[in-house]
């Protein structure tokens, strides 16, 4: 291996350790004392290893069980639809011969350049439609992601175009061409789009911080949010006075409760991650 | 074509009509769920831009409100937070932009080289370094507060160790710009180091051959080579970034900088302002009419972006 080649090694293995340097903090930071938090401050290395902040979460898990039940329903529910809704929708948008294809494209294309904001939705959700503090807060308004339909659009178009004609000429409708035809034939970019839309719902706190008011539909970013800004939201009224909230590495511990699955996840999927990038940017244009 | 004659015929066209009309109501009904959510969620909300000019009173809805023509707007802009909110998100958008391209080119550059023979060493890194980008702002707030928190922080004790003086990072403004330009390139640079290192698999490798030939030097084959030829993808993805520069990253200056009024005079962004003034003051006029501000410069700053790609590279324009 040539002097140069060493050095572009170096080069990203040092970028590499940098870039997860904030993870093995945090980690670390969960398995500390409170004590040597407060101490020596958050460290890299945990000075005297302890599970007591995670024992302190898990002594009454209802609040993250909770929050981890919000979360899951909405992003199961909001992908599953959403991916479904948005392949349909793109679709007839790469077929050549769809009759209403320029002008339909362009209403789609039109929200991604103008939106109308928050204050309208706001008020849309909470005055007209009514439905804060109701899991359809947290799904809709992300439903139906114009990027996406525009991937998929092109996905679509790259199929070839015997398959639906021979289709067709076997007496087979548009709806069955879609589902046993171009669905199939399409995993990996659904796929692709699954992944982000699971993504975003898994992650978002935002329409929570917006529309949801009761505990009970707390997702688990939310939660994080809460405890971020006032740790008593950990502390449950079972737990009895006087006991002593390890406020420092409990939050860490509740941190790393929420980003262990979506880093096992990705771990998994990481593959399909990065392939659907390039997807996504060099065709979506 | 031996059977235009044949579809010329009356018979068959009328029946090519009605094949083609069944097919295209069911492409029809086909998007008429997505239609819906986007009737609902983003043009109804186009529609609500006309709240910035009314007086709006929950109890009279957005139609029966009282037109108060541009008084919002008189209102916003006589603030000192309009000319700052403006700044601080065009120049922080911009910083933002600049960095992220520069961190994502020269990582896919890094990648380049290492990519043909080493491949799993190329697999790690790249994995490695997007991992950033599938946290939320949430989460990086405590990554964030592990490292900047002014008593337990890792950063200020570091620098006590050293023999600095700890510094309130919370409570410093002047440092965001470059705080939150390291979280973004963080968080981002990955992902674009993906999508550019994709474009430069993709140039034909008999020019390198070529060059190497020539006996040009690897800095001059990026020079001269690779990033000529990465350019339409280059300006098409600063483009895109330049068309949504009026809109900031509500996420990162929400709970990366934990909301805190000490670091207003740098973070406080058009998308901080308008969810604060509606939610917390509950100015509906105000935030309207810096949300409806956002939207129309916004609108018309794609346009332009488009135009001038037009202009110079026809084949790169959006639209």
């Amino acid at each position: 291996m040539s002097l140069g080649r060493l050095a572009i090694h170096a080069c990203l293995l040092g970028l590499s350790v940098l870039f997860l340097l904030p993870l093995i903090l945090l980690v670390s930071a969960s398995l500390s004392s409170e004590g040597d938090i407060s101490r020596y401050g958050f460290s890299l290395v945990p000075r005297t290893p302890t599970l007591a902040a995670y024992q302190y979460v898990l002594q009454d898990p209802g609040l993250i069980l909770t929050a981890y039940a919000v979360t899951i329903t909405v992003t199961l529910i909001g992908t599953f639809a959403g991916v479904m809704i948005m392949a349909m929708l793109a679709y007839p948008l790469s077929r050549p011969d769809f009759s209403w294809r320029g002008p339909l494209s362009f209403i789609v294309f039109f929200t991604l350049l103008f939106s109308g904001g928050l204050v309208p939705l706001y008020i849309l959700v909470t005055h007209y439609l009514q439905i804060q503090d109701t899991l359809w807060s947290l799904i809709l308004p992300y439903l139906v992601m114009p990027w996406y339909v525009f991937l998929l659009r092109a996905y679509f178009s790259s199929l070839p175009r015997e398959l639906i004609d021979a289709a067709k000429v076997d007496g087979a409708g548009e709806w069955r061409i879609f589902f046993q035809v171009v669905v199939p034939l399409s995993r990996p970019g659904l796929a692709t789009v699954a992944l982000f839309c699971a993504l975003t719902y898994w992650n978002d706190w935002y329409l929570a911080l917006l529309f949801i008011n009761i505990p009970a539909l707390v997702p688990l970013q939310y939660l994080l949010y809460q405890i971020s800004t006032n740790i008593q939201t950990l502390q449950t009224s079972s737990q009895a006075f006087g006991v002593v909230v390890p406020a420092l590495s409990a939050q860490m511990a509740i941190a790393v409760l929420a980003i262990g699955p979506i880093t096992l996840a990705f771990l998994a999927v990481q593959r399909h991650f990065i392939s659907g990038i390039t997807l996504g940017g060099v065709k979506g244009d | 074509m031996p059977w235009s004659w044949l579809a010329r015929s009356r018979g068959w066209r009328a029946n090519f009509d009605t094949e083609r009309s069944k097919s295209n109501a069911a492409l029809l009904l086909m998007m008429v769920p997505g239609l819906v959510v986007l009737f609902v969620f983003a043009y109804l909300p186009m529609f609500g831009i006309i709240i910035a000019f009314k007086d709006f009173r929950a109890y009279q809805g957005v139609l029966g409100s009282r037109w108060v023509g541009l008084q919002n707007f008189y209102y916003l802009f006589g603030t000192d937070d309009a000319r700052r909110i403006v700044v601080n998100t065009l120049g922080m958008n911009a910083l933002f932009i600049a960095a992220v391209l520069v961190a994502a080119l020269g990582i896919a550059l890094l990648l380049r080289e290492v990519q043909s023979s080493n491949r799993w060493f190329a697999k790690f890194y790249q994995s490695t370094l997007f991992f950033p980008y599938l946290f939320s702002y949430v989460i990086i707030n405590y990554f964030v507060f592990a490292l900047l928190d002014t008593s337990n922080g890792l950063v200020n004790h570091t620098i006590t160790a050293l023999g600095g003086q700890p510094v309130s990072w919370y409570q410093s403004p002047q440092y965001w710009p470059v705080i939150l330009t390291l979280i973004t390139v963080w968080k981002n640079a990955g992902f674009w180091s993906i999508v550019y290192l994709a474009g430069m698999i993709a140039i034909n490798p008999e020019y390198y051959e070529a060059a190497t030939l020539d006996g040009a030097s690897k800095w001059r084959q990026i020079w001269r080579i690779t990033l000529p030829l990465l350019k339409p993808l280059i300006i098409i993805n600063v483009l895109l970034s330049i068309g949504r520069i009026f809109y900031a990253d509500f996420g990162l200056f929400y709970q990366v900088t934990r909301n805190a009024p000490e670091l207003y005079p740098t973070t406080d962004v058009i998308d901080t302002y308008v969810y604060r003034t509606l939610t917390t003051i509950g100015d509906v006029g105000m935030a309207s009419a810096a949300g409806t501000f956002q939207a129309v410069v916004g609108f018309t700053l794609v346009l332009f972006s488009n135009w001038f790609v037009r202009r110079t590279e026809r084949q790169s324009a959006i639209f």
